[in-house]
């Protein structure tokens, strides 16, 4: 459909109008000059005629009309034409001869265009040659930490306070591999990637409890402050992470409190050395208790036996007690032999923690709960606990939660006090009816936690055999406060605050700079963030057809990512997928899948949750995007996932930054900025071809004061192609 | 007047020489073979004290411990932990349930005759 132009319409209407009122004016003169007789003649001779006199004014006005458009084109559109490509010229760094049209001062300016842009290009060439050579400096240092990186032997993730991944080792990625739902699909790349978030594989509030501890301790001076936690992962893994500060940069001279920018997390897959060590605890423990009984058994029964006056009868049975544990404690012995209790010993990782810190954040774990309030009572501050602190705050929040709920009570206090080699955490609170305290709460420790909408599978008892402790419900019968004691494992005093001018600067690699460090996109609200900033997943699909709510089925997906402005061409996501269905043999020719390379790959139902994890926390774009996202849409009641992710449209973008091109096809706008990818017409090739184009557009969307998605998008929808609907 | 102790225990091999030696000493010896038996003995004979394993199936010591001391009739009863759990933290879990003093298996039986007189005479 070809654009109407108002301005020839305008023209011609004009020269119409002017033609008209010319012709009335001249015919009303000679009118009045005519006597009675000549007007009759007049009338007669023109009479009917006069409609021929119309068809020639309209004729002519065709004819006006044709030519209008003519100069229009030749004398306007040209020159609109010439700027726009200009202005892609200006504002990338396309090399391309632009091509004379129109006019011959248009021409002319067209070749001086060229003349500057080949001046320019020499000057760039300059420039580049010195670029890459400071560049080089800076990539061999790169590569170095490279290197240094990739044979560290456990895996090494970098991270941002938003927990967006900076930097991972090869390591890393085998790691997220392994823990990824979907390995046959995407290999874990949806787990792990550059500005990714590491919340898709730990807890987010673990990791803030773990970075509010550091923080902690950076406060408090600590020479090397880090933190251990250990988490499931969704696939049912163990993983223990430590983790480290990455700190700010700071003035040689300045007092300032040491600020973190990010945390490097150092990780260990356990589960299988946690499976072994569970069970040979296991296998310990019962030894030991039941050599005890077997022992006291004993014991008792030689006891007895040195009497002098047992019975034939009952020296005959305490023999044969004798005899049979005795046999029992040998085959436990052997059994414990070839369950080959190996050296290497792991424990679940206790940290020290001042008691004093650990109650204060029971406190605002349990008011944050909603409907409680949770006071200090006693609280021992010179005492340093050795805990598992996450895990504990989680039980305490459990028991407060459930004391709301099943006793209705409203404050709770925390007490903290030396016992007997080890620290009591109590939690205390004044029952409102004795009976029925007493008749719920005991059990509870063996109930699974469920606190704040969090579900674990641990219950109290596992956590207090973490800690090597001990729990309880308690009465006092002189006051009647009742309370849940902790009895927990104490960890030496720290060394405090002398370290603190121990550690400036020196244990931060000085050989990296990380831009993702500053604060991100993410932080503010999608809408406002610049273009620039924000991380996109840019994909196409192939189809067997060109109607997705009818039956016609996805069976290619393929994406690339643009995080920070740089395109990562290798965390790529490119699946087939079986549709099910025939593809139609004239569809071949145009994607090149035919049924054979499709036969035994995965279903959409399995592809499109990995896609979706792919995608997390970026804004999706594709060519004509309506089309790629109503194929996601169909799929949303078989799959139950929604693709809710903010939507570009590179089809629009072009349109809105150079209304006048006649074509915004793909392969017009590759043209246009000259982009050349290899694999067109694959799902993958297209996908790259469509992020070239969209960080080619950015910059020109910014010329046009379009920053932000959200002016993008109103932008997007205002063009005159928005009202395509498929 | 002969009192009587109960002796709860799920090991049948120390029933037999605790049961000899408690009556030995002259008393009224109850059996129970688990932490349940245990309870319902108390509540039908009120016996004049327990011995408590801690490891017992269907109720633990401690748990036994509780439900004593959480009855008023059996608040001044003395109650004796017989544990093979070695750790300090069950002992101190068991004295905070209302046990007047434990044993750690193995012990000797002159040891546990001594402490039964004491608690016995402590509680008249």
């Amino acid at each position: 459909m070809r654009r109407v132009d108002w301005r020839v319409v305008m023209g011609v209407a004009g020269i119409g109008a002017i033609c008209l009122v010319w012709l009335l004016a001249t015919g009303g003169l000679i009118w009045s000059t005519l006597d009675e007789a000549g007007r009759t003649i007049l009338k007669d001779t023109l009479g009917e005629r006069i409609m021929l006199l119309l068809l020639m004014w309209a004729v002519s006005l065709l004819a006006v009309g044709a030519a209008l458009r003519w100069m229009v084109s030749y004398f306007m559109t040209a020159p609109a034409r010439l700027a726009e490509q200009a202005q892609v010229l200006l504002g990338t760094n396309v090399k391309r001869q632009l091509e004379p049209t129109g006019s011959a001062e248009n021409r002319r300016l067209t070749d001086l265009f060229n003349q500057l842009v080949q001046q320019r290009e020499a000057l760039r060439e300059e420039m580049d040659v010195r670029v890459a050579e400071a560049a080089r400096n800076t990539e061999q240092e790169k590569n170095r930490l490279a290197a240094l990186m990739s044979e560290l032997t456990k895996s090494v993730v970098v991270c941002n306070l938003d927990g967006r991944i900076l930097l991972y080792n090869n390591r890393a990625r085998m790691q997220f591999r392994k823990l990824s739902q979907a390995p046959g699909v995407a290999g874990g790349g949806e787990l792990i990637g550059l500005g990714r978030s590491v919340y898709g594989v730990f807890d987010r509030k673990l990791v803030a409890h773990a970075l509010e501890n550091i923080q902690h301790r950076l406060q408090r001076g600590a020479a090397a402050p880090s933190a251990q936690f250990i988490t499931t992962t969704p696939s049912g893994q163990l993983l223990r992470a430590q983790m480290a500060p990455v700190r700010a940069v700071q003035e040689a001279d300045t007092v300032a409190p040491v600020t973190m920018t990010g945390f490097v997390l150092m990780l260990d897959n356990i589960t299988r050395e946690f499976e072994a060590q569970a069970r040979q605890d296991h296998i310990l423990h019962t030894l030991t208790e039941r050599s005890r009984a077997a022992l006291g058994n004993m014991q008792a029964a030689l006891d007895v036996l040195e009497y002098p006056d047992v019975e034939p009868e009952m020296r005959e049975r305490l023999l044969m007690v004798l005899r049979e544990e005795t046999g029992g404690l040998g085959n436990r012995l052997r059994e414990l032999k070839s369950s080959a209790l190996d050296s290497t010993v792991l424990r679940w990782p206790l940290e020290d923690m001042l008691g004093a810190d650990l109650v204060a954040a029971a406190i605002r774990r349990i008011e944050a709960l909603g409907g409680l309030t949770a006071v200090e009572a006693g609280v021992d501050d010179s005492l340093w606990l050795k805990v598992e602190s996450f895990s504990l705050l989680q039980a305490l929040s459990y028991l407060a939660e459930r004391l709301r709920q099943e006793c209705v009570i409203s404050t709770v206090q925390l007490r903290l006090s030396m016992g007997i080699g080890r620290a009591q955490l109590d939690l205390c609170w004044t029952p409102s009816a004795a009976k029925l305290t007493d008749k719920v709460v005991p059990g509870w420790e063996h109930d699974p936690m469920r606190s704040g909408g969090e579900d674990t599978s641990l219950t109290i008892q596992d956590v207090v055999e973490r800690h090597g402790g001990a729990f309880w419900f308690e009465r006092e019968p002189e006051t009647g406060t009742t309370f849940f004691r902790f009895l927990l494992p104490l960890a030496a005093p720290q060394e405090q605050l002398d370290s603190a001018s121990l550690v400036q600067n020196e244990s931060r690699p000085e050989y990296y700079d990380f831009d993702l460090f500053q604060p991100s996109a993410q932080s503010r609200s999608l809408e406002d963030s610049r273009l620039s900033e924000l991380s996109f997943t840019v994909f196409d699909t192939e189809t067997t057809g060109l109607d997705p709510a009818n039956g016609d089925e996805i069976i290619q997906i393929a994406a690339v990512r643009i995080v920070n402005g740089k395109l990562l061409r290798n965390e790529n996501f490119d699946q087939l997928v079986d549709p099910k269905r025939n593809i139609p043999a004239i569809t071949i020719p145009i994607h090149g899948i035919t049924p054979e390379m499709v036969h035994g790959q995965p279903t959409i139902d399995k592809v499109l949750p990995a896609f979706h994890q792919f995608a997390q926390d970026t804004v999706l774009v594709a060519h004509n995007a309506a089309f790629d996202m109503r194929c996601l849409q169909v799929k949303e009641k078989v799959t139950g996932l929604v693709f809710d992710h903010p939507v570009m449209d590179t089809l629009l973008l072009s349109a809105v930054v150079h209304p006048n091109q006649e074509s915004h096809r793909l392969e017009a706008i590759t043209e246009r900025f000259n982009i050349n990818i290899l694999g067109r017409h694959t799902a993958l090739g297209d996908a790259m071809a469509t992020a070239e184009v969209f960080m080619h557009l950015i910059p020109l969307l910014e010329e046009m004061g379009i920053y932000t998605l959200g002016q993008a998008r109103e932008a997007a929808q205002k063009t005159y192609y928005a009202r395509l609907k498929y | 007047m002969t009192k009587t102790v109960l002796i709860a225990d799920d090991e049948p091999n120390i029933l037999i020489s605790l049961e000899y030696l408690m009556k030995r000493e002259g008393y009224r010896v109850l059996l129970a073979h688990d932490g349940q038996e245990a309870c319902d003995l108390i509540a039908s004979e009120h016996p004049d004290m327990v011995l408590l394993d801690v490891m017992m199936p269907k109720k633990t010591g401690f748990e036994v411990c509780h439900a004593i001391r959480a009855d008023e009739t059996f608040k001044a009863m003395p109650i004796l932990l017989l544990t093979a759990k070695g750790r300090d933290t069950d002992v101190a879990k068991g004295l905070a349930m209302g046990a007047n003093d434990y044993m750690i298996k193995p012990f000797s039986t002159k040891e546990l005759a001594q402490k039964v007189r004491e608690l016995l005479e402590s509680a008249e």
